[in-house]
């Protein structure tokens, strides 16, 4: 689907034309990500962010893959493999360390998308399958993070996997039947790096699969837009080829930069040090923390010290651990009803200024509870998170159904063309 | 109805989370929580600047080789080495040569087999083999440590926050115990004081007991601190070998990303030259 004023594919070459009428890939192509895709022409820098999380799972998946000819998933030998690639394989401690960083650059592109779809209501009719969709891929990402993270068996890999995999046996009756059977053990060993190593192969793939549901479902109502405006002429809109190509491509030029600023000098910067000391399941770390991109939920998964019980007759309904380890899943899946939840007919925060105060405090609370859970679990920290991680239910279950429904939004541009040149869209030429 | 079971289990988690906090707060006025011991006497390393630090830093080669002489004559007597390769060594500015001297030479042989009677055997080192481990296997090295285990030092300075100057300052570091240290922390029998190791109390006896412990080839003066930051130098490179490499690929990338970003950003400009947006 697109619009009607959408430039149709015309191959030139005798080639292409005979391609095109037995496998219309090229055309495919075109509409996608060519000329034959109208964009709003408004869109901002904050539009970027959706090709460059394409861009960075390309960079894992490569990466990945020439990674994986010299890696050995065997708990005697993984953490040597690694370390023969960083010293023995020709541009081995490249690849590996554009692999680890990579990851948190994926993240880190990844999160802005989705705080200028929160920003921004992309995930408001037409398109909530878009922004399901990109839970999922989210939801994806967190496990094949989490899993690749303990591949090279080191002591956050191997300790890491033990508290991740302990979220389950929180579970009454089932959880740790349920937990021996994911680890195929009674802690993490051989069993559990391997089925690790073949997840962390195959997610990305699924991944891949994803997000091309994504962009599809997002090529039936088209792209979203700062004004939230939906596109209603011709002059609206420009193909995604070569304006959008070309933003892109200044926008990839300034990611790539940050990304090989951190990669070739600071590459061990968002890691933690006691990764380079091998497994040992005899010794525990001080301190038991994830990689950077999951501190705001493993704070709220600690954030739980009261057990759901009955006052005074000492009967637990709910162990806090439980409830600790459903509030964390819960904080992601209650994205899934964000487009029902948040029922004002305004997509754009631009135009609404009560929503605005409460999405800045949104993303300042996410930041408290990331630095929670980056810290020990000691006062006064747990209190923060605790109030932090209130803030975070709140806002999302209580405070924006409440806001849509009593805010006085602002009044919006009668278009998309109105808004960028300030005449109305019958005057204005494009 | 989708909003009103949100606002339910909204309203369960936030009042948990608050009443978690409450109790908290409660306790944590009416039980206050003493400060640890570590807290209070455990110190951040000491300042140390290396020819290797920063954007353009490349490691001095004599450094490196002085610091391989005290780990060859100090540490290897109870720490391996175990990621490391005698051919390694051509990187500190050793000829072939003077690396497969280094590695006949070497105190400890490595273990091998006995090509007629299959028994266990060692043989001297080969530039191909890594450097061999001064204990046959973890329990001979807790045998002679009064069970504390040396670890292995080839990743020592990644594997500890601000790891050369961790290294630096931990060498430097043994004191007399404070006299206000509670008796429950101090070092007990086979164990010594320093306040940069995270729990106080260290198995390792000073291994830098004076000046010109060891005789360095080039005429430095071996003093205690020289041979401290010359090993914690030797060390950053065994843990990170391809340093030099790196920076000077990541100067190589960045040019190149700076010219891309600016055309693209011209073509950027071209191309929407004539559209307001």
């Amino acid at each position: 689907m697109s619009f009607p004023w959408a430039n149709e594919y015309k191959p030139q070459h005798p080639v292409m034309q005979w391609v095109d009428e037995r496998l219309p890939l090229p055309r495919f192509v075109y509409n996608a990500i060519g000329g034959g895709y109208p964009v709003p022409r408004n869109l901002n820098y904050w539009w970027n962010f959706g090709v460059l999380s394409g861009v960075a799972l390309m960079i894992q998946i490569i990466t990945g893959i020439i990674l994986a000819m010299h890696y050995y998933a065997s708990i005697d030998g993984a953490f040597n493999s690694v370390e023969h690639i960083m010293r023995d394989v020709n541009g081995g401690w490249f690849i590996r360390y554009a692999h680890m960083n990579g990851a948190s650059f994926f993240f880190i592109v990844v999160y802005i998308h989705i705080f200028r779809g929160l920003f921004y209501g992309s995930y408001k009719a037409p398109r909530e399958m878009v922004w399901l969709l990109g839970v999922v891929i989210f939801l994806l990402m967190m496990a094949t993070g989490f899993m690749g993270y303990v591949l090279p068996w080191g002591q956050m890999s191997f300790w890491g996997a033990q508290v991740i995999t302990g979220f389950f046996s929180a579970i009454p009756v089932v959880g740790e039947p349920l937990r021996q059977w994911l680890l195929g053990g009674f802690a993490p060993d051989q069993a559990a790096l391997n089925r690790f190593f073949s997840l962390h192969y195959l997610l990305p793939f699924v991944i891949l699969g994803a997000i091309i549901l994504h962009v599809w479902a997002l090529h039936i109502p088209g792209s979203s837009n700062p004004t939230g405006v939906a596109v209603k002429a011709e002059s609206d809109t420009v193909p995604f080829h070569p304006y959008y190509t070309a933003k892109d491509g200044f926008g990839l030029g300034l990611f790539l930069i940050a990304f090989v600023l951190v990669t070739f000098f600071a590459p061990n910067m968002l890691g933690h040090p006691d990764n380079y000391i091998p497994a040992n399941p005899m010794s525990t770390p001080a301190h038991i923390v994830p990689e950077w991109y999951y501190w705001p939920f493993y704070a709220i998964l600690r954030a739980f010290t009261v057990d759901f019980a009955i006052p005074f007759t000492g009967i637990v309904i709910i162990p806090a651990k439980l409830m600790g380890v459903l509030a964390m899943f819960g904080s992601i899946l209650l994205l899934f009803f964000l487009p029902w939840l948040d029922t004002s007919p305004v997509r754009s925060g631009k135009y609404r200024p009560l929503f605005r105060k409460f999405f800045y405090v949104l993303v300042f609370n996410i930041g408290v509870l990331g630095f929670c859970g980056v810290m020990p679990a000691e006062e006064p920290y747990v209190m923060l998170s605790q109030l932090a991680a209130a803030y975070y239910f709140a806002h999302f279950l209580i405070i924006l159904p409440i806001v849509s429904r009593i805010e006085k939004t602002a009044p919006l541009p009668n278009s998309i063309t109105e808004a960028v040149t300030g005449k109305p869209l019958e005057t204005a030429a494009a | 109805m989708v909003r009103l079971i949100a606002g339910l289990v909204g309203l369960f988690f936030s009042g948990m989370l608050l009443i978690s906090f409450v109790t908290g707060a409660y306790t944590a006025v009416t039980e206050p929580v003493a400060p640890t011991v570590e807290s209070q006497f455990h110190k951040h390393p000491k300042k140390v600047s290396f020819k290797h630090d920063g954007p353009f830093g490349s490691y001095d080669k004599a450094q490196l080789q002085r610091g391989l002489k005290v780990y060859a004559e100090v540490c290897s007597a109870c720490h391996s080495l175990n990621q490391v390769a005698f051919r390694n060594f051509e990187d500190l500015g050793y000829s072939e040569d003077e690396v497969k001297a280094i590695a006949k030479g070497w105190k400890t042989e490595v273990p091998s087999i006995n090509p007629e009677t299959g028994e266990p055997a060692t043989r001297p080192g080969l530039p191909s083999d890594k450097i061999p481990s001064p204990y046959a296997n973890e329990t001979a090295a807790r045998a002679a440590n009064n069970n504390a285990l040396p670890p292995d030092l080839s990743l020592m300075t990644k594997a500890r926050h601000n790891g050369p100057a961790y290294v630096y300052s931990l060498l430097t570091g043994y004191q007399a115990v404070p006299a206000n240290l509670p008796k429950e922390s101090r070092p007990g029998t086979g164990l010594h004081y320093n306040p940069y190791f995270a729990n106080l109390n260290l198995a390792m006896a000073p291994p830098l007991t004076g000046d010109d412990q060891v005789t360095f080839d080039d005429g430095t003066k071996a003093t205690k601190d020289q041979m401290a930051t010359d090993v914690a130098a030797f060390l950053t490179w065994t843990a990170e070998p391809k340093m030099e490499a790196r920076k000077t690929a990541g100067w190589a990338s960045l040019i190149f990303l700076i010219i891309f970003t600016a055309l693209c950003y011209l073509s950027y400009r071209t191309i929407w030259a004539d559209k307001k947006h």
